[in-house]
């Protein structure tokens, strides 16, 4: 993809444009779906596309499309440049400066290709069979989704950059269905890894089947403050937030609950956490970002002090920083604006019986709901749909639903007293490995 | 109309999907072209114009529906498509049926915004960005954006069906800041339609000025109550609420997965007599209608709720023909890379009769949710969560101090069960809905209503 991306930077000069940067990618994906035993459906697609961003000046404009003719690519890079006059001046605007050294990443599973599509369809099978066979009480399966990708993307720009790179993902996931005394419940189980050897379709049904099941007879808890414990699907959605809220660009617009706190205390110690953009199990990680800079590893919370925002080209400009390459970019369709790349949060030294033991009096949470209309992303108050567990005596009782949990992320951080001693990677709130978390205290709202 | 794919050509695609068997089979191809601009810090920026061309091609075979899709439109892309979605399939060939037009009326648009010049979009957020800031003193920042969108839009299928769209939809929004001391506050609103510029024909700049008086309002409110308590809920994207607690569980897929709390009560008192529900994509030139759905079906109005008796389903295609009945025109789908699912298209609650202000009289201590950020559900246990935007205590029948961070919480059967009063208030507004990973343009709306006891999540226990 590294040709039309050079001819998009030169139409674009050629259309007036002082610098210009390419973004091309393809992508072959497919996507299994079953249910009842049945493969329900079969996608296989390709797609792909450019995205040009044209600076005339200190004015910048974007423009993506799908033709990759050669009039095509002319007509994105003219749009683009186009585009850029209608937008206002912005002293900080231009394009990422070439250097540094991309690391040489393993990003792609070769065995993708090796399984045909009645391999996968059997994989997506056994995922629901698993579930259904690991518990009498589950009455049927949603659905269970098997999916994969390879994409190919390639950066050039006027300032010299230039580079490709190959990545593969895939994921499986199940909804399972159980049937209580007073309705059904649902429980979601999934796995994700590079390729398709990598998913434990057993382990995902399982994991659906004593989400469900392990629902039912739930009851809403008596609203109060307790110590809540946070499984990691959960604590990786609330780590994604607070993530968004340490981006240099929320920050530099005062829409973040971490502005002026660079170097204070915002968390518990034993809360530490990294972006890592090389991770080599993370399916964030790239050798370079969305405008071409080397990917790193940056320490965002240490000894409970904040260490750094997360930095793009136009957010280091304007913050007299450098960039900590973290330009993310949702495809060839969006821009770069800053983002995290693989949020890891260390793991601590608890097993999950001692965090109970910690907590004493409580609540588990296993899920919640309404996270992106239940928090304020600028002051960070947050109150959110949950269901999980009772914790009495430091051990697990009755199930919970049908609660809220209200903070506010700052205060939550705070208050983070342990970290479990088993992390996961979690693709909700992008991609992010965590472990359970303890939290001090949290509003419970039930009856 | 012309379409975006000649009949020929479409023939040509069919044919090949069905080399390899199959009952049906259908292209959808669209040609999308689309631009979008902000402002923040006073600035216009992200300034971004897109298209995109291509089609999506699916063959049903026993229970297994086999899709592709390509970008581009050259008979070569799709034919590619339709050789793919064949290639898994192993029967002999089906042939279909030859295309027969099926005229369809798309909205009007007056004034089409591929035609007006990008500076005036640029002029509109600056007016929107001087009323939002001239709001108040308080206002700390304040972002507004602008998006339009054309779809051309061509569907045929092997029974013989070929029809055409042409899609336009406009929409703008406005976000404020407001910070008094240590206080944070949002407030938000958004305006759009099937429409072209004309929609900014009425005073576009109401809109920030309500964003911003949202924020303002919130700087002097008090922490959200914790409990159980009877609820108001404002009009216009109040219908959010009926939409996620009600409206996914008639979605026709769910129901037929037994993932709904709606299975088996077609017919059934579900709510008050006092509530009757519509689900209808031809309301003209609303922000979730169309001329036809993403398969080529006319859009409806159809009756959901029938003075409180659940009355219908909302079908597409494939779960009409499980069902044996016809689609009630609710197939869509994101874009030709996306499957048609049943989606709704304007979700709304038909006004009642007591006016909003009898109806909080009447409440001693509750709860008012007049606008909300957003909100979801889990269809197959009705268990729903709505994040609510603008919210106030109402005490001793009289709306009284404002509440931040309040979530409404609840399980759907009770919920809707417990309407006991609609007002003879109404209002449309705009959301985008996601499920299964597709988002689509949906309306909600509704007079006030009023929910008996609910689940109020805030932080005062």
């Amino acid at each position: 993809m590294i040709e039309p991306a050079r001819q998009a930077v030169e139409r674009a000069l050629a259309a007036g444009a002082t610098d210009a940067e390419a973004y091309a990618s393809e992508d072959a994906g497919r996507e299994i779906r079953a249910h009842g035993g049945e493969i329900e459906s079969l996608t296989a697609a390709t797609q792909r596309g450019i995205g040009v961003r044209a600076w005339i000046g200190h004015q910048v404009g974007y423009a993506f499309g799908t033709d990759l003719s050669e009039a095509g690519i002319a007509a994105i890079s003219a749009r683009a440049a186009e585009a850029a006059r209608v937008a206002d001046e912005d002293e900080f605007a231009g394009p990422a400066d070439a250097g540094g050294s991309a690391a040489d990443l393993q990003l792609s599973d070769p065995s993708i290709s090796e399984w045909p599509a009645d391999r996968i369809a059997a994989l997506t099978l056994a995922i629901e069979r698993a579930a259904l066979d690991a518990d009498r009480r589950v009455a049927a399966v949603e659905q269970a989704v098997y999916a994969d990708s390879t994409e190919r993307v390639a950066i050039v720009s006027s300032t010299g950059i230039e580079g490709e790179f190959e990545r593969s993902s895939c994921y499986g996931y199940v909804q399972v269905l159980a049937e209580g005394d007073d309705g059904r419940e649902t429980g979601l189980g999934f796995d994700l890894g590079r390729g398709p050897e990598a998913i434990d379709p057993v382990a995902i049904g399982r994991e659906g089947a004593e989400r469900a099941t392990a629902m039912i007879g739930a009851r809403k808890p008596e609203s109060r403050s307790c110590p809540v414990i946070l499984d990691p699907t959960v604590a990786a959605s609330f780590i994604g937030l607070i993530g968004g809220g340490l981006s240099a660009g929320a920050v530099q617009r005062g829409r973040s609950p971490f502005a002026d706190r660079l170097g204070a205390e915002v968390a518990g110690e034993a809360l530490v956490l990294h972006d890592d953009g090389l991770d080599p199990e993370g399916s964030a990680s790239s050798p370079f970002d969305g405008e071409g800079v080397p990917r790193r590893r940056t320490a965002l919370i240490e000894g409970g002090r904040l260490r750094t925002y997360l930095f793009d080209t136009y957010t280091a400009r304007r913050g007299d920083a450098a960039t900590t390459g973290n330009a993310g970019r949702g495809g060839y369709r969006s821009q770069p604006s800053v983002s995290s790349s693989n949020l890891v949060v260390a793991v601590g030294t608890l097993g999950f019986e001692e965090l109970l033991g910690e907590a004493g009096e409580g609540v588990f949470v296993t899920d919640v709901a309404g996270l992106h209309s239940g928090v304020n992303p600028v002051s960070g108050d947050f109150s959110v749909g949950a269901s999980g567990r009772a914790v009495r005596g430091g051990e697990l009782a009755e199930p919970l639903r049908e609660f809220t949990i209200a903070s506010d992320l700052v205060s939550m951080l705070m208050a983070v007293r342990a970290a479990g001693a088993d992390a996961r990677w979690v693709p909700f709130g992008g991609s992010v490995s965590t472990p359970s978390l303890l939290i001090e205290a949290m509003t419970v709202a039930g009856s | 109309m012309s379409g975006v794919i000649e009949p020929g050509v479409a023939e040509r695609v069919l044919a090949r999907a069905l080399a390899n068997g199959g009952e049906f089979a259908e292209v959808f191809a669209e040609r999308n072209a689309g631009l979008t601009m902000a402002i923040d810090e006073s600035r216009v920026e992200a300034v971004q114009s897109g298209a995109a061309e291509g089609a999506g091609v699916r063959v049903l075979s026993g229970g297994t529906t086999y899709f592709s899709h390509v970008d581009g439109l050259e008979p070569a892309d799709i034919e590619r498509a339709a050789d793919e979605a064949a290639a898994a399939l192993r029967s002999g060939r089906a042939e279909p049926r030859p295309l027969q037009a099926v005229a369809s009326t798309p909205h009007q648009i007056e004034q089409r915004p591929a035609a007006v010049p990008a500076e005036r979009k640029a002029a509109l957020l600056r007016e929107l960005d001087e009323r939002g800031r001239g709001a108040g003193a308080e206002i700390a920042q304040f972002m507004s954006s602008y998006a339009e969108v054309r779809r051309e839009v061509t569907v045929a299928n092997s029974e013989g069906l070929i029809s055409s769209d042409d899609r336009t939809r406009t929409r703008i929004g406005a976000q404020a800041v407001a910070r008094r001391g240590d206080s944070v506050e949002t407030g938000a609103e958004t305006l759009g339609g099937h429409r072209g510029f004309e929609l900014f024909d009425n005073d576009p700049g109401e809109i920030a000025a309500e964003a911003a008086r949202k924020a303002l309002i919130l700087l002097d409110a008090g922490p959200a109550p914790a409990g159980s308590m009877p609820v108001v809920v404002g009009g216009g994207f109040g219908g959010v609420l009926f939409h996620e607690m009600t409206g996914h569980g008639l979605e026709a897929d769910h129901i037929q997965k037994g993932a709904s709390v709606y299975v088996g009560k077609l017919g059934e008192q579900v709510a008050q007599p006092l509530l009757t529900a519509y689900d209808d994509g031809r309301m003209p030139n609303e922000w979730g209608s169309d001329a036809i759905d993403d398969e080529g079906a006319p859009t409806q109005k159809t009756m959901v709720i029938e003075e409180g008796r659940l009355a219908a389903f909302l079908y597409d295609g494939l779960s009409a023909r499980r069902d044996s009945v016809a689609s009630t025109g609710n197939g869509r789908r994101e874009s030709f890379r996306h499957l048609p699912v049943p989606r709704m298209t304007n979700t709304y609650i038909a006004p009642g009769e007591i006016e909003p202000e009898a109806m909080i009289a009447a409440v001693g201590r509750g709860f008012y949710a007049k606008s909300f950020a957003g909100g979801q559900v889990d269809p197959a246990t009705g268990d729903f969560v709505f994040g609510v935007s603008e919210g106030y205590l109402i005490e001793s029948g009289k709306v009284t101090r404002p509440c931040r961070g309040a979530t409404l919480i609840g399980n759907c059967l009770q919920a809707l069960m417990a309407i006991d009063a609609v007002g003879n208030d109404f209002e449309m507004k705009t959301g985008v809905c996601g499920k299964a990973g597709q988002r689509v343009p949906v309306g909600t709306g509704q007079g006030h209503v009023r929910i008996g006891a609910m689940t109020v999540g805030g932080t005062e226990v």
